[in-house]
């Protein structure tokens, strides 16, 4: 995809971040620009799922240093809220169940606060459904979802169509997936595949953060990042994906080492 | 539990203002003479005298229930007030004569009781601190043989028919707190619905407690005749005073073959503060008798206020198919105590309840289910289901379930169901990066959770209820 001279979406520089009291996050640094697919891969423990939850604002980590700017904004001084109606989505790699509320409800209020903080009128329950149906399609679901109770005993892959629904809903500009694919059995996997390629466009901009290569052949990214100790450690094409699939972590792990050591 | 939260749970409590108000009080303390007393301003007949002092000399004998899950100060019951009530002329013969100070207080209170606005479809008894303040449609009912008024002005008007029933449901030792009441209850509610009427309009009272030191000890009573049909509501609030308030009310309800009474409470006694200072004790005995055959007794409350809640709002299934239910959400924040259910009895063949508790528990507050199911030998074919739901809101605050089985007829059928659910961080930070709000996120889950209690509301006092809770919880959460 050419991204050269694009806008840039997110830009984040020497980010440091950490809960309860201990670092995870010791300087973070990456830029994505519209219409390009970023993947940050790397070992359990690396600080990517704490990268992606303090770009979303989750109020159980605190940012020590650094800066986020995402179009221009200060991110990090945004209640989480305002990030989400910005722009700003994150599928989780464990969504919520939240019982008692109708996903229908809940994709229509989410779905009208954003267009609340975009000056645009709140759509009726009716004008939603309709919008609604064609969005379904993205992630192949059954109308008969909209009624069940938010992820209320959904399987690990209804789920995760639920969180692509979501993001075909709210037509995010930045949209982080968290280890989606964790739990997917193929077929899944290839419908939530499917799903964000059919959302990613050139206005737009997609971090996947995952452990395998596996969803790198569905979704290819334009940069692929490897994180260790709460830094990216190093940068290339999808061609990294490849060699860190052939290779493992530990290899890039040493090299880390060694430089500190220096 | 973040600070966000904090806020969202911690609103002021609206009614706290005191009316002030010349008032006839009799001194502190519980002997005879303050029962004979009370009687006398009261011109009561003389076997409620008989009455009051058979339930206190029981009362003596008893101690106070220590099994609920609830901790406060032993209650000096030498340094309440049992008796206060506002001066005025002793017979009013409308509204007019009814002093304006009182009439504005129920106003400000959103229960208006002048003709030009009160509510069209609801006719209130207003009861401040002891006595009963004003009735309102009481003529138009009259018309359809149905009778509204204080339990005072039914002592006087209708002896027979509260001597009949008074005690039926709850004798007077049936247990401490009620004793209490039968002894030195000062007024409180009497509806009577003749045989093959539906009471073409809901019947309310309001009760308001407003002096600082006076215990309220109310007493309504309930009697649906055959075939008849009525739909009843409660509400009440009191005062912001950083001592306690007893409250120790009597409910009792009769329904007599295919007779049918629902009954509602909205209960926001103010809860004390957020450290846990003042509040109402608000130690009820609500029962509910099913006479007749193929009747049946509905309670739905919706408890958001008092610092201690007790109360077990109970159906006695006699008549045979008769049914019970039992509908409730219990809030309870900051230190705040609830320890609450139902009592199904099951005595008829064929006789069938069902029980919906919710209870939520926010900040350091403890909620406890208590329900009793008991299928006696003769109940043959009976069935309940019961379904207990607790949710949390932070980390601090505590939910129990103490359900009470005995089944002594192999033929009957229960079901028990109980679920946990939890408002943490985590689920409101899924709302939030979907960029719904704190207070929405919150309110939709409540609202959520609550649905099948609210369903059975009447619809006016449902909304109210969703607004309510609402405000309860505003700043709990975050």
């Amino acid at each position: 995809m050419m991204t050269e001279g694009s806008e840039v979406i997110l830009s984040v520089r020497d980010l440091t971040a950490e809960v309860d009291g201990t670092p995870i996050l010791k300087g973070m640094s990456l830029e994505i620009k519209a219409g390009e697919i970023h993947a940050i891969m790397g070992p359990n423990g690396s600080g990517k799922s704490t990268f992606s939850k303090v770009l979303a604002g989750h109020p159980a980590y605190e940012v020590t240093g650094g800066e986020v700017i995402f179009q221009g904004q200060n991110l990090l001084e945004m209640e989480p809220e305002e990030r989400a109606r910005s722009g700003v989505f994150l599928a989780f790699q464990y969504p919520l169940e939240i019982p008692g509320v109708s996903n229908l409800d809940f994709l229509r209020v989410a779905y009208n606060s954003r267009r609340k903080h975009q000056g645009l009128e709140e759509l009726d329950a009716f004008d939603f459904d309709e919008l609604i149906q064609e969005k379904l399609d993205v992630v192949k679901m059954d109308s008969a979802f909209l009624s069940r109770s938010v992820n209320e005993g959904f399987s690990g892959g209804e789920k995760k169509r639920n969180e692509i629904l979501q993001m075909a809903i709210l037509e995010p500009k930045l949209a982080i997936l968290d280890e989606t694919d964790s739990g997917l059995d193929i077929d899944a996997l290839k419908i939530v595949a499917n799903g964000v390629n059919q959302l990613a466009n050139p206005e737009n901009a997609m971090l996947v953060i995952t452990h395998y290569q596996r969803l790198l052949n569905y979704i290819i990214p334009d940069r692929v990042h490897v994180m260790a100790n709460g830094r990216i450690i190093t940068s290339g094409t999808k061609e990294l994906a490849l060699e860190l699939e052939a290779r493992g972590y530990d290899w890039l792990l040493e090299a880390e080492t060694a430089e500190v050591a220096v | 539990m973040s600070a966000a939260v904090k806020t969202l749970v911690n609103q002021p409590y609206k009614y706290g203002f005191v009316t002030t108000i010349e008032t006839d009080t009799i001194p502190r303390g519980l002997n005879e003479d303050v029962i004979r007393l009370i009687s006398s301003k009261k011109n009561e007949p003389e076997f409620m005298l008989e009455f009051r002092l058979r339930a206190y000399r029981h009362w003596l004998k008893m101690t106070e229930p220590t099994w609920p899950h609830v901790t406060y100060p032993a209650i000096d019951y030498q340094d309440i007030i049992y008796y206060s009530a506002p001066k005025q002329k002793a017979k009013k013969n409308s509204l007019d004569e009814v002093d304006p100070a009182l009439l504005e207080t129920f106003e400000k209170l959103g229960i208006p009781l002048s003709e030009q606005k009160r509510l069209t479809n609801v006719a209130v008894d207003a009861i401040f601190d002891s006595v009963s303040i004003a009735t309102t449609f009481r003529e138009k009912l009259a018309k359809e043989g149905v009778i509204f008024c204080s339990i005072s002005e039914a002592l006087h008007e209708y002896p027979e028919l509260v001597q009949k029933y008074l005690g039926s449901v709850v004798p007077i030792a049936d247990n401490y707190f009620a004793a209490l009441n039968s002894a030195v209850f000062s007024d409180g509610s009497f509806v009577y619905i003749p045989k093959g009427v539906k009471c073409p309009m809901e019947l309310s009272t309001y009760f308001r407690i407003n002096s600082g030191d006076t215990g309220q000890f109310e007493r309504t009573l309930i009697v649906a005749e055959e075939g008849s049909h009525v739909s009843y509501l409660e509400g009440c609030t009191a005062p912001m005073y950083d001592s306690n308030q007893l409250h120790a009310a009597v409910v009792e309800l009769v329904a007599l073959d295919n007779a049918e009474i629902k009954y509602s409470t909205v209960q926001n006694w103010y809860a004390g503060d957020e450290n846990g200072k003042g509040g109402i004790y608000n130690f009820v005995t609500k029962r509910g008798l099913c006479q007749g055959v193929n009747s049946k007794i509905s309670w739905t409350q919706v408890e958001t206020g008092s610092a201690i809640t007790w109360k077990y709002p109970s159906c006695v299934l006699v008549g045979d198919n008769s049914v019970g239910e039992f509908y409730s959400v219990a809030l309870t924040n900051n230190y705040q105590q609830a320890d609450t259910g139902t009592k199904m009895v099951h005595i008829g063949k064929n006789t069938r309840s069902t029980i919906i508790s919710k209870g939520i528990s926010a900040g350091h507050s403890k909620n406890s289910y208590r329900g009793l199911v008991k299928m006696s030998p003769k109940a043959e074919g009976a069935r309940n289901y019961s379904q207990c739901d607790s949710m949390l809101i932070g980390d601090n605050a505590q939910a129990n379930t103490f359900p009470y089985i005995q089944v002594q007829n192999h033929t009957a059928k229960l079901e028990h169901e109980a679920s946990t659910s939890k408002i943490g961080e985590d689920q409101l930070f899924y709302f939030t990066q979907r960029g719904i709000s704190q207070e929405d996120a919150v309110s939709m889950m409540i609202s959520g959770f609550c649905k099948d209690v609210f369903n059975q509301l009447p619809m006016e006092f449902a909304v109210e209820a969703d607004r309510l809770l609402s405000l309860k919880l505003e700043g709990s959460v975050g």
